[in-house]
């Protein structure tokens, strides 16, 4: 299959390790990865401040770029909802609607491309370690995302997934609200951490690295021995 | 910035640094979801009966004009009073000119948010009338001068110490810890005041419209006897309380207590159709009706939020809420606090001033999730902020997001910003936290990655 990798600006920039392990996955299942390099954003930042006209032209150039293939499949929950869900009410009425709703039938978000696109579930991957998984909110309650990422790490050897009281709680990170509102959003993230320490693991996992960012963030200040890792590391993992 | 806004920001600051605070409203909210998940397991399929409330509630909007009118006629009929009022001040004058011509000196009210709204109680007491909050936690709160905390829990920002020091100061009743006898000097204060009360003032849950009834739901009985006991009953409600049919409680009544209490039913549940009738012997002579609008159909004629007003206030979105759930009630300084209010005071007290409470979000979805009448609440925040900035955007933003959209654009200057960003990160670095530092806002409380040696894309065009 033709898959179109999607990879937002803070997995290129901060987390290449992550969409690294994406393309190792999928090639190894024997698809055909692309990666159009003129894509760095889904527009979801202009978009959530309430700058639909600027986030439009984000949106545009998305639309120019993502055409042609079978898949696209984005490295984030939260870009997934905002091409699947909110590409659609962006251009609604507008003249490059049926693009936006042909692309948004299109994409998938990573664990949930793997497991009900792909129907795979154990990718031979190996990680020794105690783990929660944390639900990104947006990849939860906008696509629908819970049992996927929890089918792939249950065929993991050696990992214990524990769940914590909080995961589908929001860890607080929100895009531009973690720093219009940092109290509120680091008061949240605080919940969260609490909620995973609780749980003795070594790793808090995610399919979102923007919330992993915001939660490793929080952790390095407090200390904490936890760490976080992106659920495609894992499973990258031998 | 608004002032409600920088009250807002005033406020979450210092909640947010309050852990005794959060964490007694979090203990009390932890409580609140497993009694209601208990109680959502009693449904056959609960995800079916929001559906089905939703389409009732639908229903009771979109026909808002028909079943409003069916309402107030059946009411008439068996004589009561009807009145209409178009906002707060109208609704104000005339309960306060009600209590006038009823002689009266006490009122005793049962607890109503519309009541809040309006801001009743400050105008009656104003006017010299005594007013006496009848529902224990409202009761708390007045004698503490302040806004309830919460649409259903009005103090449960309060331990049993704190109301036990407010009784002995205000009531000068002995300490104690007990719940039961902490209500039982609420009710011996109380029950004076039902017998002296001229008149009595409730708010509703429910206007059915097919029967002309009203329909009252509260776990203490305070209603029932504020409805009973005084000669003139005055019941004041929004608009948007009204179902279509009497058969609609069997599901919103259950609904109503699961959600907003983790409850099967409520204590008490009473439908009322009139004042006292020929050959009865007890209830009020006179019963006065008050339906507001308070722009309420202003969010009626905005077809993409107008499922806001399907709203039963039972206060769930604000319970599973996280940010609710870490700068509480008082923090929204509004009458409808949590994502309910997010979304419905910018239309009633004004988009610009509020936009705040509509952007204070991560968008996280849990409110809607919870919703029982599946209102599409942290949409409607998207919308909110949406609409404010196409209304008066602001130049610096604007800008910003035209920047941002031209740098993401251009694959050379993207690839400039992270080269940019891996040379100043030792800059960045020594400056943290500091006025220099242009991420202040992220780095006082938490770590900013460094942009990576190779970014995902020189990797990319490396192995290609």
């Amino acid at each position: 299959m033709k898959v179109t990798l999607f990879i937002p600006c803070f997995v290129d920039a901060c987390f290449p390790d992550v969409g690294i392990s994406m393309v190792r996955i999928l090639e190894r299942l024997g698809h055909s990865v692309q990666c159009p390099e003129a894509v760095a954003c889904c527009g979801q930042p202009a978009f959530n401040s309430g700058y639909w006209d600027e986030a439009r032209r984000v949106a545009d150039n998305a639309l120019d770029h993502l055409r042609g293939t079978d898949a696209v499949v984005v490295a984030s929950g939260s870009c997934g909802a905002m091409l699947k869900v909110f590409y659609p009410q962006l251009y609604d009425g507008r003249p490059r609607s049926a693009e936006a709703v042909e692309l948004a039938g299109k994409v998938w978000e990573f664990s949930d491309f793997l497991v009900n696109r792909l129907g795979v579930t154990d990718l031979g991957a190996r990680f020794p370690a105690k783990v929660t998984f944390h639900d990104g909110c947006h990849g939860l309650r906008e696509l629908g995302i819970h049992a996927a990422p929890r089918q792939l790490l249950s065929h993991v050897r050696d990992l214990e997934l524990v769940e914590m009281d909080e995961a589908a709680t929001c860890c607080g990170f929100g895009g531009t609200f973690a720093a219009k509102f940092p109290m509120i959003s680091t008061a949240m993230g605080e919940v969260k951490c609490a909620s995973a320490a609780g749980t003795g693991a070594d790793y808090v996992v995610s399919n979102d690295s923007s919330c992993l960012m915001h939660v490793q963030g929080l952790l390095d200040r407090q200390g904490s021995a936890l760490k976080t890792i992106h659920l495609a590391r894992i499973l990258d993992s031998r | 910035m608004s002032t409600a806004a920088a009250r807002f920001l005033d406020a979450a600051g210092s909640i947010t640094r309050n852990l005794r605070h959060r964490g007694l409203i979090q203990t009390a909210l932890r409580k609140y979801e497993s009694a209601r998940d208990r109680r959502k397991a009693a449904f056959h399929d609960w995800e079916s009966a929001r559906q089905a409330a939703a389409e009732t509630k639908w229903e009771a909007i979109n026909h808002l004009d028909e079943h409003l009118v069916s309402f107030a006629d059946k009411l008439e009929s068996r004589g009561t009073k009807v009145h209409w009022c178009g906002n707060g001040i109208e609704a104000r004058d005339l309960i306060r000119t009600i209590i006038r011509d009823a002689g009266a000196k006490c009122v005793v009210k049962s607890k109503a948010m519309t009541a809040e709204e309006i801001h009743l109680n400050e105008a009656l007491e104003k006017d010299g009338f005594e007013v006496v909050e009848s529902d224990l936690g409202e009761f708390i709160v007045q004698l503490r001068k302040e806004p309830p905390y919460h649409i259903v829990f009005p103090a449960m920002h309060l331990t049993r110490d704190e109301i036990s020091d407010l009784f002995e100061k205000e009531l000068g009743s002995a300490p104690t810890r007990e719940p039961e006898e902490l209500t039982m000097i609420a009710r011996r204060a109380l029950r004076r005041k039902y017998v002296t009360a001229d008149v009595g003032i409730t708010g509703a849950n429910f206007a059915i419209a097919e029967t002309g009834m009203v329909s009252i739901t509260e776990n203490e009985g305070n209603a029932r006897l504020t409805a009973a006991l005084p000669r003139t009953m005055i019941t004041l409600l929004g608009i948007e309380k009204v179902l279509p049919r009497m058969e609609d409680l069997a599901l919103f009544l259950p609904m109503l207590a699961t959600a907003g209490a983790g409850q099967a039913i409520t204590g008490y549940n009473t439908l009322y159709s009139g004042p006292r009738q020929p050959g009865e012997s007890d209830g009020p002579t006179e019963w006065h009706v008050v339906l507001l609008d308070n722009r309420r159909t202003e969010l009626l004629a905005d077809p993409e939020q107008r499922d806001a007003l399907h709203c039963i206030r039972c206060g769930a979105c604000l319970n599973v809420c996280p940010i609710f759930k870490n700068v509480g009630g008082h923090t929204y300084g509004t009458t409808y606090s949590g994502p309910v209010g997010s979304v419905i005071t910018p239309h009633l007290r004004g988009l610009q001033d509020w936009k705040h409470l509509s952007g204070s979000s991560s968008l996280c979805g849990a409110c809607t999730e919870a919703c029982p009448v599946r209102i599409d609440l942290h949409h409607h925040l998207l919308q909110n902020r949406r609409n404010a900035a196409s209304e008066k955007p602001s130049t610096l933003e604007r800008l910003t997001w035209r920047l941002h959209a031209f740098l993401m654009n251009s694959p050379s200057l993207y690839h400039l910003a992270k080269e940019c960003g891996r040379v100043f990160e030792p800059l960045r670095k020594a400056t943290e936290g500091t006025v220099l530092d242009p991420v202040r806002s992220w780095t006082t409380t938490r770590t900013l990655p460094p942009v990576a040696p190779v970014s995902f894309k020189e990797w990319w065009r490396e192995r290609r």
